[in-house]
């Protein structure tokens, strides 16, 4: 050991070996729970095991066999004695709404029925639901243990009867469009953070040192300042009883009951994401800024170049590094934004990583929650591996 | 015609000026108006007429004394402090470690290294947040304050990796070799020869760690429960729930606790001369 560790690639990948390790353990492991959850879902097979053995058999045509309702019976009712029948009545429920509170009900009045001669009549008495191929289609679905469902729903797709993959009808559709406002509000954030950037990052570079410096850390205290902080500070400037609309009627620029919304909707996100996002555009255009000799401008001036000539033709192309490395960098950080967005953004103001919470935390529904995180993941990856073939991970800096 | 180009060129830099300073003022207005109205003796979130006039008796830390005397608030910055000193020495610590490793031109696979290092700070937290939902309630270490720990140093470690990788990237490794030759080993080579070289990139590392895992509230919410509410996730209840001017309170030292932070890091960031 201690004689392999002369060796210098030994010696160096076993000082890198501790945080990989430390990094596949506690991150990397995490996302790959998620991904396996996105697809794989046992609840409704281990609970049912028999029932979808029987099922799977079953044509899907007609209601099924005496044997399944008998078997179904039985494995609704051990289910609900080790308590794990509300889970997997959810799941049914997801792949056919309507059928939690059947089966609910159900297995509560079954438990009180001893000797039957027919399951299939006394469960039909109970709900006629029981009778239809529609509702046995669907247990067969939910017993699935990996399914593509997540993604079909996450993708506001379905399957039809014959089992095709269709898009919902427009009305139904949830998640392509929310997909869609994420991405342009992401760009719109990023060309916004452009336009005020690059301005600034070239304002900075032109200064004297001393003055480039101060000015840089005016940069740099909103990107040190909490998020919440600084979320915080746009609700107390932005609110309708704010500092900005006080102003507006103080300055008798609009009237008192005309005071304008402009957070808790999608005006909210945008200026308080931008505000949150600029340093990250200002500091690369900055650094790259800061390479290219004055000597270039002046050389195109001499040789008659009018400033705005120059400017095209000169400089702006040197700076297209900066200004792919800040964009991207900008367009990665907001398509994932999730603080600002849920409590600035309302309900129009609502974006991707806020549906993801949602079904983490409220509806519960962790597989499609894990199909929508595995998406935006897939769109991150993609964007980073643009960025590394633009920009190079290795450049990465921090200020 | 170099009289009127000369005038537009000057009216070309004025509004540049205008523009640039406007866009200061966009970044920084926001922050410094929180800080006179933390001192609002009114529970409004603008300000009063009083305020305006500069009337003393406008302004009081009635708000201050709120939050200091709160037992949430001051169980939440407990446990801020708890997580985010842990998850700062466990990520310094591994980190500074890969950072020799990788600053090392025989280290093999570098790339492909680096990039599963940095994989943290370039995941959308709430990617990463719902990950660990779901592994680390399998282990058990949901609702623990161990668990933040562990989440919080794997998002702090690229900072650290990043911040004393680029202090190593000047380092002459003759002086390594130099002191390996007058019999120093590899524990004493480091403490005596590398750690004095790459200490800013180590100390600014940590400070963006420990900023990392005070500024973190996604994790938190996910898979914190009651005993682990930290700052963050406080004031996101606060924001959330019921909004009172406390949060400005507690806003403003959050604000002074950034600019700290910020100086030291430039201090050392010059000095080490990155």
């Amino acid at each position: 050991m201690a004689g392999a560790l002369r060796k210098p690639q030994v010696r160096a990948a076993a000082l890198v070996l501790p945080l990989s390790v430390f990094i596949l353990a506690t991150f990397v492991a995490p996302l790959v729970t998620m991904l396996t959850r996105s697809v794989y879902d046992p609840m409704v097979a281990d609970a049912m095991p028999e029932t979808l053995a029987l099922l799977r058999e079953w044509d899907g045509q007609d209601a099924p066999s005496e044997a399944v309702f008998e078997v179904a019976s039985r494995e609704m009712l051990k289910a609900r004695d080790d308590r794990s029948l509300g889970r997997v009545a959810t799941r049914v429920n997801r792949v056919e709404a309507g059928l939690r509170s059947v089966i609910m009900k159900s297995a509560r009045r079954l438990r009180l029925v001893n000797e039957v001669d027919s399951w299939r009549d006394a469960m039909i008495s109970i709900s006629p639901k029981w009778g239809e191929a529609k509702t046995w289609r669907a247990i067969r679905r939910a017993g699935e243990r990996i399914t593509t469902r997540h993604y079909l729903h996450a993708l506001d797709l379905q399957r039809d009867a014959d089992g095709n993959v269709i898009l919902q009808p427009p009305q139904r559709r949830v998640y392509l469009p929310l997909l869609r406002r994420t991405l342009a509000v992401s760009l719109g954030i990023t060309v916004l953070c452009l336009l005020l950037g690059y301005p600034l990052a070239y304002l900075i570079a032109q200064a004297p040192p001393r003055r480039a410096n101060l000015l840089l850390l005016l940069v740099l205290v909103p990107f040190w300042t909490s998020l919440l902080v600084r979320t915080t500070s746009w609700i107390v400037l932005l609110q309708t009883e704010g500092v900005v609309n006080d102003l507006l009627v103080a300055l008798g620029l609009i009237a008192d009951e005309n005071r304008i919304s402009m957070i808790y909707n999608m005006t909210g996100t945008v200026v308080a994401m931008t505000h949150v996002l600029l340093p990250f555009m200002v500091l690369p255009i900055y650094s790259v800024m800061r390479t290219i000799p004055p000597l270039y401008m002046s050389a195109a001036a001499s040789l008659g170049a009018s400033f705005p000539q120059a400017f095209r033709r000169v400089y702006w192309p040197q700076t297209l590094p900066g200004v792919g490395a800040g964009s991207l960098l900008v367009f990665i950080l907001s398509i994932g934004y999730y603080i600002t967005p849920a409590l600035v953004g309302g309900q129009s103001g609502q974006l991707i990583s806020n549906m993801i919470a949602y079904h983490m935390q409220q509806s519960l529904n962790w597989g499609l929650a894990a199909a929508l995180g595995s998406i935006l993941l897939g769109c991150v990856v993609a964007l980073y591996l643009l960025y590394d073939r633009v920009v190079g991970i290795d450049r990465m800096r921090l200020g | 015609m170099t009289v009127s180009g000369g005038g537009w060129e000057r009216a070309g830099r004025v509004s540049h000026l205008a523009f640039c300073a406007a866009v200061f003022l966009f970044l920084i207005a926001p922050i410094l108006v929180i800080i006179p109205l933390s001192f609002n003796v009114e529970p409004y979130f603008t300000f009063t007429e009083g305020m305006l006039r500069l009337d003393p008796e406008a302004y009081s830390l009635r708000w201050y004394r709120t939050v200091a005397e709160d037992e949430g608030w001051r169980r939440a910055l407990a446990n801020s402090l708890i997580i985010g000193i842990a998850a700062t020495a466990l990520a310094t610590a591994l980190g500074t470690l890969a950072a020799l490793g990788l600053a090392s031109p025989a280290m093999p696979g570098r790339p492909l290294a680096m990039s599963l290092l940095i994989s943290p700070m370039v995941t959308p937290v709430i990617i990463s947040a719902a990950g660990m939902f779901f592994f680390y309630s399998k282990m058990g270490l949901a609702q623990t304050h161990l668990g933040l720990v562990l989440a919080h140093a794997a998002l702090g470690t690229p900072f650290v990796v990043i911040t004393v990788t680029a202090t190593l990237a000047g380092f002459d490794p003759n002086l390594t070799r130099a002191s390996a030759s007058l019999g120093a080993g590899p524990v004493r080579t480091f403490a005596r020869v590398q750690l004095p070289i790459i200490a800013p990139g180590v100390v600014s590392g940590a400070l963006f760690a420990f900023a990392t895992s005070f500024d973190e509230v996604v994790t938190v919410l996910f898979m914190g429960g009651l005993d682990q509410r930290t700052v963050p996730r406080q004031m996101w209840s606060g924001i959330r729930e019921e909004i009172s001017p406390a949060i400005l309170a507690v806003a403003t030292f959050l604000i002074a606790f950034a600019l700290v932070f910020m100086l030291v890091v430039e201090r050392l960031r010059r000095r080490a001369g990155g």
